[in-house]
Parts: structure tokens; C-alpha cells; sequence
């Protein structure tokens, strides 16, 4: 693909003869460097897993979070240039307030994935600008609506999801997530198939450190989204760990 | 009016006088809805009402007003107040709720309308002189009442009343309003009530409009002269 953009591919704004715009496809290319970000939707709520690579012993830990709140309802977990993210989730949280603040309730989740796709799109239109290289999982949960869960990538193309993967491993993560019942399954269980996946999926030989980051919104946290608390978070990479011990013991025996 | 009297004769229709020339005051002064309102939520929908008077100091410019005003088809508004005003208000407000219709794809919250009605009510609190009742129903919360009187405050309310007449009514509110009544004690609720601040307010009157709205939409009555409920005039 990269050899062949010929030109075509130096600015957002035009098309390649074959009908490609390549730096949105180079955008994606950005995204797929990141560690990966899972999301899940259960039947009470949606949790998000991320697998934030660490490329320095030197930075304190829980530094450059990937996992951010948007508003009470609503959380986003992100896979690609953090920077760039850090726009989006600004865009994300004004969009959210502004609509607190007109129609006195919280966002629906629909409307502010729309609003967010657009403002990621109108990115890949101009020859001044350079798209997002971000992918986002949003999910938020409503006691009405219950749980939901978007995913928008750089080119501003937005779906719902039961569950989904971005970033390095997201094929490998899919594969996993395909595994689980998560439509009859609660947010407390899911959270340890979420770790045991960001532990599955992450590449010890390529990608020496990593920080686990598991958040959650749903009828457990009253319908906020938060960071997993501490106890429910060591169980889970605990079971994260002892099943990858498991099943590495298993392949033992298979040789 | 800082001007100099000239005698001391008042004339027994109210006037205004400016220099020597004297005009009837209903030629200076606005239009204000001087006015009853009610509202009362039930369970599965909302009752309104209102009377029908428009008045313009003494005089009566409309006798047949419909102070009950559809902001979309499950949400109505009562106006009390300056009738230019709250006209103004509950068209704003009706075409912010066309637009928010149009963009998500469903009927508004019936939070969502008075939110935009408190926004609108708060921000020209100055300028504004508009009493409204923010009354309809939707499939989140069912039938809700909000209230947003004159600096732009924003309640929930299970029973309000509003306009000049009401004054006459917060002890027959206070005594009659039972927290559980059926559409139908609602609807003679809200009728009684209006009856009533007719009788004694003088700048309410005219027939008693009423509307219902529930899931399937909007039911509207009137009671005209004749029909009043007269209860009180018994023994």
C-alpha cells in the first residue's frame, strides 16, 4: 500500500485514481502501533480494558492514562497518538456539558458519538489539517437505555458494539472476546475476562512492560463510569495471571 | 406621567394622562394573560388548564384565548404574563424542540422542553415577564409537571398553579390536591380550581379550557359559560 501512494498520499484533502484516501489509511497505520483497548458490553454495563505499553522505566506509574471520563454516564478508552486523543476527549466532554447545560439531562450516548464521528471526519477533508491517528471505544450506561458501546476510528466512521478491540493485537484480542457469552454475563465477571484478555493478547517479547488500566460504568457503579476499585482490579489480574499460568502449563504438557 | 394634574376628578374608568389629553389605558398598556393556570400530573399522563382571558389594563382584548400551547405533540406549556412574551418564549422554544426532534431521532424529554424553557426564561429574567407551566408526558418518566415562574426558577412539581388568579388557590390546592388521583378527579381538580379563581380574580375569566396528555396524545376540553362548575355557589 505505502509504495504505491505516489503522490496521492501527502495531503487528506484528495483522492488517490483508485478512490483511497491514504493519510486516513496512514491514520489507521498510527492506531495499530498503540497498545491495544478492549471494550465489553454485559448485561448491567460496559467495561473497558487497556493495555497502556510502558517504553520507560523512568515514568511514574499510572502516568498518560488512556481511559478517560467524559461525563458521569460515560467513559472513553482510547488506542493511537495520545495527544491527539486528548482532543478528542475534549471534544467529547465540551459536546457532553453543552448538552447538560441546554437540555438538563445527560447525553445520550448515540448523539454524542454523531457529534464526536463528525468532528474526527471534518479532519480528513482538509489539506491543512492531518486526521486523527485515533481509534475510541465510548460506552456509557442509562438506567432506561442500559449499557452502550461505539467505537469511532480515524476516518470518523462510528458503530455499536457488543464488544470490540483497537490498537496492536485488536485481531487477536477480537478472536478472544468472540469466546465470551458477554450478552448473559455481568460487569463483575466480565472485568476478569477483560484483564485476562489485555494479558492474553500482550506481547511479552516485543513489548517488554505494560500497566493494566480496567474501568467500568453500570448499574454496579450506579451508572458512573470509574476506574475499577482496587480490590476488584487485583482479583482480576490475579485471575488474569493465574489462567495465563494455566494455560502455559498446558502447552507444557503438550510437548 | 409626572404631569401636572389639573383637578382632582378621577374618572371611574382607569386612565392615564399625559399633559393635558387623557386615553383609556388599555391603549398604552400590554397585553398580559391576567391569568388562572393549572397543571397536576397523574399516573400515565398530565392534566392542564387554564382560563381565557386576554386582558390590556381593563379591557378584555380576548375573551376566547388559548393559553395552553403546544411546544411539541406530548409537551404543552401554560403562559402566564405578558402574552407577547411568553408567545415569543413558547415559539423559541417550539422550534428548539423541532430541531432536537429532527437531530436525535425521538420526542424530547418533557426535563428536556422545560430546561430550554428555564434557559430561555433565565438568561432575559431582565427583559422577560413570563410565568409558564411545562406540563406533558414521555416514555422515560411518564407524566411530569415543571414550573418556571418569573426569575427563571426550574421545579418539578406534582401540582402547579400559576397566574394572577392563583393567589385564590393555594389553599384549595393545598386541601384538595391527593398525591394517586385518577384522570378523571384531575380533571375536576383542575376545573374546580379554575372555576373558582374566576370567580374571584377579575382578570381572569371567560370559558375553561382543559387538556389531558397522556401516551396516546393530547385530549382537549372546553367548559363554557354555562358549564362552569358552580359547587361553591351551593348551600
Amino acid at each position: 500500500m505505502s509504495s504505491i501512494g505516489t503522490g496521492y498520499d501527502l495531503s487528506a484533502s484528495q483522492f488517490s485514481p483508485d478512490g483511497r484516501v491514504f493519510q486516513v489509511e496512514y491514520a489507521l497505520k498510527a492506531v495499530e502501533n498503540s497498545g491495544t483497548a478492549i471494550g465489553i458490553r454485559g448485561k448491567d454495563g460496559i467495561v473497558f480494558g487497556v493495555e497502556k505499553l510502558v517504553t520507560s522505566k523512568l515514568y511514574e506509574t499510572g502516568a498518560n492514562k488512556r481511559i478517560f471520563n467524559i461525563d458521569r454516564h460515560m467513559g472513553m478508552a482510547v488506542a493511537g497518538l495520545l495527544a491527539d486523543a486528548r482532543q478528542i476527549v475534549e471534544t467529547a466532554r465540551e459536546e457532553a456539558s453543552s448538552y447538560r447545560s441546554n437540555y438538563g439531562s445527560p447525553i445520550p450516548l448515540k448523539h454524542l458519538t454523531d457529534k464526536v464521528s463528525m468532528y474526527v471526519h471534518a479532519h480528513t477533508l482538509y489539506s491543512s489539517v492531518r486526521p486523527f491517528g485515533v481509534s475510541c471505544l465510548i460506552g456509557s450506561y442509562d438506567a432506561t437505555d442500559g449499557p452502550e458501546m461505539y467505537v469511532i476510528d480515524p476516518s470518523g466512521v462510528s458503530f455499536g458494539y457488543y464488544g470490540c478491540a483497537i490498537g496492536k493485537a485488536k485481531q487477536a484480542a477480537k478472536t478472544e472476546i468472540e469466546k465470551i457469552k458477554m450478552k448473559d454475563m455481568l460487569c463483575v465477571d466480565l472485568v476478569k475476562e477483560v484483564a485476562k484478555i489485555i494479558y492474553i493478547v500482550h506481547d511479552e517479547v516485543k513489548d517488554k512492560n505494560f500497566e493494566l488500566e480496567l474501568s467500568w460504568v453500570g448499574e454496579m457503579t450506579d451508572g458512573k463510569h470509574q476506574l475499577v476499585p482496587k480490590n476488584v482490579f487485583t482479583d482480576a489480574e490475579k485471575y488474569a495471571k493465574e489462567s495465563l499460568e494455566e494455560s502455559d502449563d498446558s502447552d507444557d504438557e503438550d510437548l | 406621567m409626572a404631569s401636572i394634574m389639573t383637578s382632582n376628578y378621577q374618572p371611574a374608568v382607569s386612565a392615564v394622562s399625559t399633559g393635558t389629553l387623557s386615553q383609556p389605558d388599555w391603549l398604552t398598556s400590554e397585553l398580559s394573560t391576567g391569568t388562572t393556570i393549572a397543571a397536576v400530573e397523574f399516573d400515565g399522563g398530565v392534566i392542564i388548564g387554564a382560563d381565557s382571558r386576554t386582558t390590556s389594563g381593563a379591557y378584555i382584548a380576548n375573551r376566547v384565548t388559548d393559553k395552553l400551547t403546544k411546544v411539541t405533540d406530548y409537551i404543552y406549556c401554560c403562559r402566564s404574563g405578558s402574552a407577547a412574551d411568553t408567545q415569543a418564549v413558547a415559539d423559541i422554544v417550539n422550534y428548539h424542540l423541532n430541531f432536537y426532534k429532527m437531530e436525535m431521532g425521538e420526542e424530547p424529554l418533557v426535563k428536556t422542553a422545560a430546561s430550554v424553557f428555564r434557559t430561555l426564561c433565565y438568561n432575559n429574567r431582565d427583559s422577560l415577564s413570563a410565568g409558564i407551566l411545562v406540563a406533558g408526558w414521555d416514555k422515560r418518566n411518564g407524566g411530569q409537571v415543571y414550573t418556571i415562574p418569573l426569575g427563571g426558577m426550574w421545579t418539578r412539581m406534582p401540582v402547579a398553579i400559576g397566574g394572577s388568579g392563583s393567589t385564590y388557590l393555594y389553599g384549595y390546592a393545598d386541601a384538595n390536591y391527593k398525591p394517586g388521583m385518577t384522570k378523571d378527579e384531575c380533571l375536576k381538580f383542575i376545573a374546580n380550581a379554575i372555576s373558582l379563581a374566576i370567580n374571584r380574580d377579575g382578570s381572569s375569566g371567560g370559558v375553561i379550557r382543559l387538556a389531558c396528555i397522556t401516551k396516546d396524545g393530547v385530549e382537549r376540553h372546553v367548559l363554557t359559560g354555562d358549564q362552569l362548575p358552580k359547587f361553591y355557589e351551593d348551600s
